[in-house]
């Protein structure tokens, strides 16, 4: 059999994360509407910006942070490559390019998952029509997983879909946790009090981490104790520490059975990062200070990917090495 | 409730003075399509559009299709696909199909003679001016061997049949044919849309081709080692025909790569894997010989490999098509294959072409002009049906207008009469109606040659037009070989 073209490893990787970017997505804005309509009648959808960085590309649309606007740029705006339809459009493309590989059901599936996001219209992301929307985003998204999991073939780019998918999952979950903060911490006097339990409580269920949060923590809602739970449970799909257990212990059998054991540069990184995330506890983390502390995991994120970018992805164009080498591969 | 007999689905249906694929000629009614006739007739119009609609959106689903860039956003349009098919006797196969082989044969010696000893030119049987001094000649391929002296190796040719219901080839296509992934997916479609169709008919398959492909080409790697790897080199997701890329790739099995995904070091071909290089003896390029190479080419090419002709040339990979293919699909070239199977086969043409004046001759101008409205004139350099003149559909102004051009530059056109072309019944907005048709059969050649049984019908959608091409408003149809 082939190897793996290292473009087409890159477009897996990248195609995996896009789908899981536009789940993400979707949870957040989810969330921030729920936050909007319950925080003392203030509408505050500078946050989301504030979370992805977005507010001087915000400000370049020329519109006010309405619920309306923020929602377009997320959604359906072509010029934000951080709204849904940049990144499912992107996932598509970056499909059409992995056809040869991927399943025939796993393209069918993105191709009209694009194709009805581009029929969206403005009233569709009405918010009364919002979460009806984002169910749907939500979905679509986790019917890619599915059909990938039950169709695509396991060899190397199954392990790089998957990686992408992990790493994108673990910075993302870093953003949703961040987004309760963002709004509420210039109100420290609100911790504890029934709006910040109810808003932990949406945090949760936008992760579709509500029940399995009860069934861990029956007693209490503390706020250290939901960042307990969706950064560091490993038992939780969508925590930061197990999606960066699923990467590394994907990574490390990636290496194993395909030779890679000579790239060590990625897999040092996450590896690094599994075991601080083992060793942290949420108390240590707030107290160190919550932000500043999702920013360095989300750094140490941008770390992997760079690293992975230059150990596979542009593998072949910097190896000078004698093309023998590759010849006969293992 | 289903009706039958004259009143049926197919009562109303006229040909209007054409050979039909489906119903024959005056002389010829067609026997063989006694069982489809019987089914379509039993099927309401009604019943045949739902189907019909649901295949086109299930193409459109499956990104069946060709992508149109404008400068806002990117189009998918599919190929519209006609559910009913095109249906052909085993006896007319087997002239085609014989008539196909003998061609490609005499094509692929006409290409080796061309780029060795010209014994075809010296003898003054082909115009040395008209091959030597063609766009498509590459002197580079001078002296070059290529495996079993076959150089078309994936071969489209061009298939009209006329008022007398006899098949004649209007165009080869020895570069790099397109359309085989409509043939093979067209027949999926109506496997699925219309089982009670083809029940207990006995067609011919055509979904072996990948397996033949990748055997044939495979072949031309045999002197270079057991388990060669083969790529199909594709200029990428921009190319309208990237959709067919993807389907060939993964009908064989075999890499989908782009220029920018392959390297030559030491005079080898490698492609850029997460393993580092890994050796490419074969190449199946989608791309024109200009832009294969910037080195020994087009030297602004993106879309080549830097030194692949130098590899090429010491024998390091094969290449399909080989390069310089395009000396014997010229519109100029056309006009003297009869003499080239004669030539080289000592055989008369099994498929005739259809009669042709050579504008660059003084008698073929002369004749051309004086008949300017009873004939097709074609520029030579020109695919896609562009450029085109129809005698008999321009206006007075058009004609006029193109007698300028033929006479500023007459080396450039050929003509020919119209050919009055078959029909095949098509669902149309005001029912089922004649739409002219042509037929592309598919030839590959390793050490022989193989064809696809059928081939791809098109049809020209607009009522009365005989421009059967994609970009011109035309789909395509199923084409049914029987057993």
């Amino acid at each position: 059999m082939n190897n793996l073209l290292a473009r087409h490893a890159e477009s897996i990787f990248w195609l995996a994360r896009q789908v899981e970017r536009a789940n993400s997505t979707a949870r957040i804005l989810d969330v921030n509407e729920t936050f909007s309509r319950n925080a003392r009648g203030e509408h505050d959808w500078e946050s989301v910006l504030r979370l992805y960085g977005d507010e001087s590309n915000f400000r370049a649309t020329g519109r006010k942070p309405t619920a309306d606007a923020v929602l377009h740029f997320y959604i359906l705006d072509d010029h934000n490559p951080n709204s849904v339809l940049s990144n499912v459009r992107m996932a598509r493309e970056n499909a059409r390019a992995l056809r040869p590989l991927i399943s025939t059901e796993m393209w069918v599936q993105l191709n009209g998952f694009h194709s009805r996001l581009t029929r969206l219209r403005r009233p569709d992301l009405k918010v009364e029509n919002l979460n009806r929307l984002c169910s749907y985003i939500k979905e679509s998204c986790q019917t890619h997983s599915g059909i990938t999991a039950e169709t695509l073939y396991r060899d190397e780019s199954w392990y790089f879909h998957q990686l992408g998918r992990a790493i994108e999952r673990a910075d993302q979950t870093t953003r949703l946790v961040d987004v309760k903060y963002q709004v509420l911490l210039p109100q420290p006097s609100d911790v504890g009090s029934p709006i910040d339990e109810a808003q932990w409580n949406t945090v949760l269920r936008s992760a579709a981490g509500f029940h399995a949060f009860r069934r861990v923590n029956p007693q209490s809602m503390s706020p250290s104790k939901v960042v307990e739970f969706l950064v560091f449970d490993r038992r939780f799909p969508r925590s930061v520490a197990a999606s960066v257990l699923v990467a590394n212990e994907h990574l490390g059998e990636l290496r194993l059975k395909y030779g890679h054991t000579a790239r060590r540069a990625a897999s040092g990184l996450l590896r690094k990062l599994a075991a601080s995330l083992a060793e942290d506890t949420a108390t240590d983390l707030i107290a160190r200070g919550l932000h500043e502390g999702l920013d360095e995991i989300q750094a140490e994120l941008g770390g992997v990917t760079d690293a992975l970018g230059r150990e596979f992805f542009l593998l072949a164009e910097t190896d000078e090495g004698a093309p023998s080498a590759g010849e006969r591969p293992a | 409730m289903t009706q039958r007999g004259p009143s049926g689905l197919l009562g109303a249906y006229d040909s209007g003075g054409f050979f039909c694929e489906v119903f024959g000629g005056p002389q010829h009614p067609a026997t063989h399509t006694t069982t489809v006739r019987e089914r379509l007739d039993g099927l309401s119009l009604a019943e045949l559009r739902r189907r019909a609609q649901a295949a086109e959106r299930e193409l459109y689903n499956l990104g069946v299709t060709f992508t149109v860039y404008t400068s806002r956003e990117q189009i998918d349009r599919i190929l519209p696909f006609d559910v009913i098919p095109r249906v052909l006797s085993a006896a007319e196969w087997d002239t085609i199909e014989r008539g196909v082989i003998q061609r490609v044969t005499a094509l692929n010696r006409f290409i080796e003679d061309v780029y060795h000893e010209q014994k075809i030119l010296r003898e003054g049987i082909v115009p040395a001016d008209l091959v030597l001094g063609n766009a498509n000649y590459r002197p580079q391929m001078r002296g070059l061997k290529v495996p079993f002296g076959n150089y078309v190796n994936i071969c489209g040719v061009d298939i009209v049949r006329g008022g007398d219901g006899r098949f004649c080839v209007l165009e080869d296509n020895a570069r790099t044919p397109s359309g085989v992934s409509y043939v093979v997916e067209n027949r999926h479609l109506t496997q699925r849309a219309f089982p009670d169709l083809m029940r207990n008919i006995g067609v011919r398959s055509v979904s072996n081709y990948g397996q033949r492909l990748i055997g044939k080409l495979t072949e031309l790697a045999s002197g270079i080692g057991a388990d060669p790897c083969v790529v199909l080199l594709s200029p990428g997701v921009y190319n309208s025909a990237y959709f067919e890329h993807v389907f060939l790739a993964r009908e064989m099995g075999v890499p989908l790569v782009e220029g920018r995904d392959l390297i030559v070091r030491d005079d080898r071909v490698f492609m850029k894997t997460t393993r580092g290089l890994q050796r490419v003896n074969v190449v199946y390029r989608r791309i024109d010989d200009d832009f294969l190479d910037p080195e020994a080419f087009n030297p602004t090419s993106m879309l080549g490999v830097r030194g692949l002709m130098r590899a090429y040339r010491l024998g390091n990979v094969v290449l399909a098509n080989a390069v310089g293919t395009g000396i014997s699909d010229d519109k100029a070239v056309y006009a003297y294959v009869p003499r080239i199977i004669r030539y080289y086969l000592d055989e008369e043409a099994i498929l005739p072409n259809v009669e042709t004046h050579i504008c660059r001759e003084a008698e073929g101008l002369a004749y051309t002009l004086a008949n300017l409205e009873e004939l097709v004139v074609k520029p030579v350099g020109e695919s896609g049906g562009y450029g085109i003149l129809i005698g008999p559909h321009a206006s007075r102004k058009a004609l006029a207008e193109f007698r300028h051009k033929l006479r500023a530059d007459p080396g450039n056109y050929i003509s020919q009469p119209v050919v009055q072309l078959s029909v095949c019944p098509t669902v149309t907005r005001s029912g089922i109606e004649p739409r002219h048709v042509d037929l592309r059969p598919f030839a590959v050649t390793g050490r022989s040659t193989w064809v696809l049984p059928g081939g791809l019908t098109r049809v020209a959608l607009r009522k009365g037009s005989l421009i059967v091409n994609s970009s011109q408003g035309g789909g395509s149809k199923d084409t049914w070989v029987l057993e």
